[in-house]
C-alpha cells in the first residue's frame, strides 16, 4: 500500500438496519449499548422517541430505519450512541440499530448532486457498496445550509 | 517554597423541586417559582370564566390582587389526556396558575442537563433541561413556558370582554377544568 493510499483511508463503523448496513465516520461513533429504558415525555419532536440514560448522560433517541428501509426495526438489538454537531455544540444521540456493528477502514467517494442529503459518501465492501451516513440530515436539529462537498470542507476547516 | 493554599472542594450546586403528576406523567418545577399550592376546590369559587378564550388549555382566570392570573390546564398544554386536576401552582413572576393532578415530593436536583438540540419543537420553550432522579429522567418545566406573549394577549382580549360582560351578570364560582 501506497502512502497515498494510506492517507486516505479513513475508519468507519458499520450498522445493521434490517437487511442493509450502513456506515458512519467512527470519529462519530461514540459507544454501542444495550438497550435499556426509553424515558418518555412530552414533546413536539415526531422524529424522538425520548432519552436514554448512560452513565448520567440524557441522550436523545432516534430511530432512523424508517427514513432508510421504511419501516421500523422489529428489533432493536443496540444502541449506537453518536455525537452530532450543532453549530459549535457537540451533542449526543442514540440510534437503534438491529444488528452487531463493525469497525473497517475504508476510502470514501464523496456523494454527488444527485445522491439524497443524507448520503454523505460511499465505500465500497465486501463486495457491497455502502452508504456513509450524514447524521445532521436524518436526525433533527437546528437547520443547517447543507453546501456542496467542497466548501463544506473549507467550512469546517475554518471553524 | 510557598504553595497555593488547596482549594476547597465546591459542594454541587442543587436547587430544591417539586415533582408533580399530570396525566400520570412527572414533572419538576423549581420549588422558587411555586408561590403558592391551593386545592382546585378552593379556588373554584374565585375562578372566572373565560368563554371567549381562544386557548383550549385557559378557560378561566383568576384575580389576585391587583392581577388577573390565566388557570393553565397543564395537561392540555403538553399534550396530554386530561384528568380531573386537584391542585393549582400559583407561579411566581408569571401570569399563571397551573393545574396539576397531584404532588409527588419535594425533593432537590444537583444537575440540570439542557435539552439536546435534536428537540426542536415547543419543548424548548417548556423545558428548562432535563434531570436524572432515581434513574429516572425528569423534565424541569419553565415558569413562563405555559404562556407565549402572543397567548397572554390573546387571553388579555379575551379577559376584557368576560369583564364586560360581567358587568351585567355575575358569572364567578366557575368549574375549574
Amino acid at each position: 500500500m501506497t502512502a497515498a493510499t494510506e492517507t486516505a483511508q479513513q475508519s468507519f463503523v458499520l450498522l445493521r438496519l434490517g437487511e442493509r448496513r450502513f456506515a458512519l465516520p467512527a470519529s462519530q461513533v461514540a459507544e454501542l449499548v444495550a438497550p435499556s429504558r426509553v424515558f418518555r415525555f412530552p414533546h413536539k419532536s415526531p422524529a424522538l422517541e425520548g432519552v436514554i440514560l448512560r452513565r448520567g448522560r440524557m441522550i436523545a433517541l432516534c430511530d432512523i430505519a424508517e427514513r432508510l428501509i421504511g419501516k421500523r426495526l422489529d428489533t432493536r438489538r443496540f444502541n449506537l450512541l453518536a455525537t452530532r454537531k450543532y453549530e459549535r455544540q457537540l451533542d449526543w444521540i442514540a440510534i437503534p440499530v438491529s444488528g452487531e456493528c463493525e469497525l473497517i477502514s475504508a476510502e470514501m467517494m464523496d456523494a454527488s448532486s444527485n445522491d439524497s442529503p443524507h448520503v454523505d459518501g460511499w465505500i465500497s465492501h465486501d463486495g457491497e457498496v455502502i452508504e456513509v451516513l450524514r447524521l445532521s440530515a436524518l436526525t433533527p436539529g437546528p437547520v443547517e445550509t447543507l453546501l456542496p462537498a467542497p466548501l463544506r470542507d473549507f467550512a469546517e476547516a475554518r471553524s | 517554597m510557598n504553595f497555593p493554599p488547596a482549594e476547597k472542594s465546591q459542594p454541587p450546586r442543587t436547587e430544591q423541586i417539586i415533582l408533580f403528576r399530570v396525566s400520570g406523567q412527572t414533572f419538576a418545577i423549581s420549588s422558587a417559582s411555586v408561590q403558592e399550592v391551593r386545592s382546585v376546590d378552593n379556588i373554584a369559587g374565585m375562578a372566572r370564566d373565560l368563554p371567549e378564550s381562544h386557548l383550549k388549555k385557559v378557560r378561566h382566570s383568576i384575580r389576585r390582587g391587583d392581577r388577573t392570573l390565566y388557570i393553565v390546564n397543564a395537561a392540555i398544554h403538553f399534550g396530554l389526556q386530561p384528568q380531573p386536576a386537584s391542585l393549582v401552582f400559583f407561579l411566581r413572576r408569571t401570569r399563571t396558575a397551573l393545574l396539576i393532578d397531584g404532588i409527588e415530593k419535594m425533593t432537590t436536583m444537583t444537575r440540570l442537563q439542557a435539552l439536546s438540540h435534536a428537540f426542536q419543537g415547543e419543548e424548548r420553550n417548556w423545558y428548562r433541561g432535563l434531570t436524572a432522579l432515581d434513574q429516572a429522567v425528569v423534565p424541569v418545566v419553565h415558569p413562563e413556558g405555559f404562556l407565549s406573549l402572543e397567548e397572554l394577549t390573546l387571553l388579555e382580549t379575551a379577559q376584557t370582554s368576560a369583564d364586560t360582560r360581567s358587568a351585567s351578570s355575575d358569572n364567578h364560582g366557575a368549574q375549574l377544568q
